[in-house]
């Protein structure tokens, strides 16, 4: 890169984020067709697809005896690009990462809790998603169209066993740690039920063995408001207007379940959104309305709308137990070898704690050791992104454990 | 000396002794001529230090070596209410225990990770319905059974949870500790009882004595006994009552 160009790219970014000595820096990120027309990928629901293709992120170096790599899975609305500077932001349309470093960059770097000088990291963006791997936005090679939602159900399984196929792409037979929150957590959960011996340690955030009737509730909700978007169309509106508002409004419920209560009255409170007195119509009154509205629009800017709808269907059906233990859990738990460690926060009330304990309790009857901590916290299920200092000390002295830890 | 002021003394340790029958006539004498001594201090000296604290082993834990030299290689230990995890992980390296903690303190749970140490942060007192019977070879209740809610509901889950339990405990009924009582009037605080009442997690200050008649009302056996006084580990005798400093019993479904 000659010094003019290297200034030019300087200047995408906020002042100083290139000058981070913590930040892993500019980021490109690679794609890998794990699986063409020949060999396509069966999913578990009985459907195939191919091609698939992966993007995928990585930071830092793969050791001599390859026992170095933490996978990390995203959640819902995530992706690959976990931290540092997105070089192709402006060539791949993700523009909003010219004002954002990547979702985990907090965790993620140079002498941060998944230092980028000890480990190497992973992150690929799964199966359905929108940011590269292959989705139903994704052109459907034998009609030339996008698929929208002639897109198969995908899977946590799915979404796993393509990790996997990753990991044996990049020559890793044993991930030494994989974390995820949220739905990501969920994939740590199957990862280390479906692959045993492929994991040392696993560190669930803010995650249970399957989603509550709640929660499956208020996808269902988020589901109902994009499909009777008038611009949904089928799922077919690719070349046309999209489902902003359906989108938008899904995006909005989903964020009041990422929050708790306490921390909203603590966030927001009645307060009014600029203004002194309330105008008595049906505009933009108070805070919480007002921040609701911004995280709606500014999703509907980054995010697909199928994406969504494919997306939480594999949340939904995602049930560990049901998948590996004819319904129970601990019989399901007795497949785990490696260690464990589960987070969950006080105030989730996406993934409760008491449900996150399930799967510790689970681990205990198998006569399985585990570590199971409840993090006290007022941020809801975000907790697990924003509890930055805690979360940040857990993760470091769990992987720093070479041995001895059962 | 006062005769009047000794005649008081001597009732006294007499009632003392007498409840507690001793069979070291030595030991009666060290702990007569030490009373005496006591005493004498004990008008000036400030809350706290009145009486000559019952004392741990040092820095060094006597019941982590007692613990140590019980358990064998290999074993399986839960450990309950297992603080910062310093037990189990000398365990876990010198006796390649398999080794859980369960611990409710925050910051306790983080040191156990950082000890490398598994642990289950939760309340004891909600018992140990995630393990199944005998899954451990050993519970240990480590100085924590006269800070729990529903002791025995927890010692009769640690029997069922464990081939047996070891229990270990400062003894309310050492005759410093009584003696404390009986002259201020006020709650004893001393260094194994380092808390004013109010502030105090030894919510369930318990004797030796309090601690086998719970036993056998609940269907524990106590399997044997060590205890520590004035700095030497020995077998539990009828008299200890009186004399441990704190005790380690071992416990099994009776």
């Amino acid at each position: 890169m000659n010094p003019h160009d290297e200034e030019a790219i300087r200047k995408l970014f906020p002042p100083g984020a290139l000058d981070d000595p913590t930040c892993v820096g500019l980021t490109r990120a690679k794609t890998v067709r794990l699986l063409d027309e020949t060999s396509p990928l069966k999913l578990e629901v009985g459907e195939s697809i191919a091609p698939v293709d992966v993007e995928y992120e990585t930071y830092g170096e793969l050791n001599e005896d390859k026992s170095n790599a933490i996978v990390i899975f995203h959640a819902l609305s995530g992706d690959a690009h976990v931290a540092g500077w997105d070089v192709t932001a402006i060539e791949t349309g993700r523009r909003w990462r010219l004002r954002k470093p990547g979702w985990w960059e907090t965790m993620v770097g140079p002498g941060k809790p998944l230092d980028t000088r000890r480990y190497l990291i992973i992150c690929a963006n799964f199966l359905g998603s929108c940011y590269g791997t292959t989705g139903p936005s994704s052109v459907n090679p034998a009609t030339g169209r996008p698929y929208g939602l002639s897109f198969p159900i995908v899977t946590v399984g799915d979404w796993v066993r393509l990790q996997v196929m990753l990991l044996d792409y990049l020559g890793i037979e044993r991930a030494y740690a994989v974390v995820g929150g949220s739905i990501g957590g969920q994939q740590v959960i199957e990862m280390m039920l479906a692959y045993p011996n492929r994991v040392e340690k696993a560190i669930v955030l803010a995650a249970s063995a399957k989603l509550s009737a709640q929660g499956l509730a208020f996808n269902a909700v988020g589901r109902h408001t994009i499909m009777s978007d008038p611009h949904f169309d089928g799922g077919d509106y690719y070349a046309a207007e999209v489902p902003a508002q359906g989108l938008a409004a899904a995006r909005m419920l989903a964020h009041i379940t990422y929050l708790s209560e306490v921390g909203m009255e603590m966030k927001f409170g009645r307060r009014l959104q600029d203004k002194s007195r309330p105008d008595f119509d049906f505009g933009i009154e108070f805070e919480v309305e007002s921040y609701l509205a911004y995280q709606g629009q500014s999703f509907v800017e980054r995010f697909d709308a199928n994406s969504y709808l494919y997306i939480t269907r594999a949340m939904d059906y995602y049930d560990a137990a049901a998948k590996w233990g004819g319904g129970d859990l601990t019989q399901a738990c007795a497949r785990v070898t490696g260690n464990v460690m589960i987070v969950s926060f006080s105030s989730d009330w996406l993934y409760p704690p008491a449900q996150c304990r399930e799967l510790a309790i689970a681990l205990c009857q198998c006569r399985h050791p585990v570590t199971y901590i409840e993090v006290p916290s007022s941020y809801g299920h975000d907790a697990f992104l924003v509890e930055t200092d805690v979360v940040g000390r857990l993760l470091t002295d769990y992987l720093d454990r070479r041995d001895g830890d059962g | 000396m006062a005769d009047s002021r000794r005649s008081w003394q001597d009732r006294l340790i007499a009632l003392l002794l007498e409840r507690a029958t001793p069979t070291d006539p030595e030991a009666a004498e060290r702990a007569l001529a030490r009373l005496v001594q006591v005493l004498e201090r004990q008008r000036e000296a400030p809350r706290g230090e009145r009486i000559a604290p019952v004392v741990r082993n040092g820095a060094h834990r006597w019941d982590h070596d007692l613990i140590e030299r019980h358990v064998a290689e290999g074993v399986s230990v839960l450990d309950l209410g297992c603080g910062s995890g310093t037990l189990l992980k000398r365990l876990m390296e010198t006796k390649r225990v398999r080794g859980q903690g369960i611990e409710i303190d925050a910051e306790n749970v983080m040191q156990c990770i950082a000890n490398g140490v598994p642990v289950f942060q939760t309340n004891l007192d909600d018992g140990l319905a995630g393990f199944p019977d005998e899954s451990f070879d050993y519970v240990v209740l480590e100085e924590t059974v006269q800070t729990l809610h529903r002791p025995v509901f927890v010692l009769t889950e640690m029997v069922r949870v464990g081939k047996r339990g070891i229990v270990t405990f400062p003894n309310f009924g050492h005759w410093q500790v009584r003696l404390d009582l009986a002259l201020s009037g006020r709650m004893p605080v001393t260094r194994a009882w380092p808390y004013e009442w109010y502030e105090s997690p030894n919510i369930r200050p318990l004797t030796v004595r309090d601690f086998q008649a719970a036993a056998a009302d609940h269907g524990i056996r106590i399997v044997e006994g060590q205890v520590l006084t004035d700095g030497q580990v020995r077998p539990l005798d009828a008299d200890d009552n009186l004399f441990a400093e704190e005790v380690m019993l071992v416990i099994e479904k009776a």
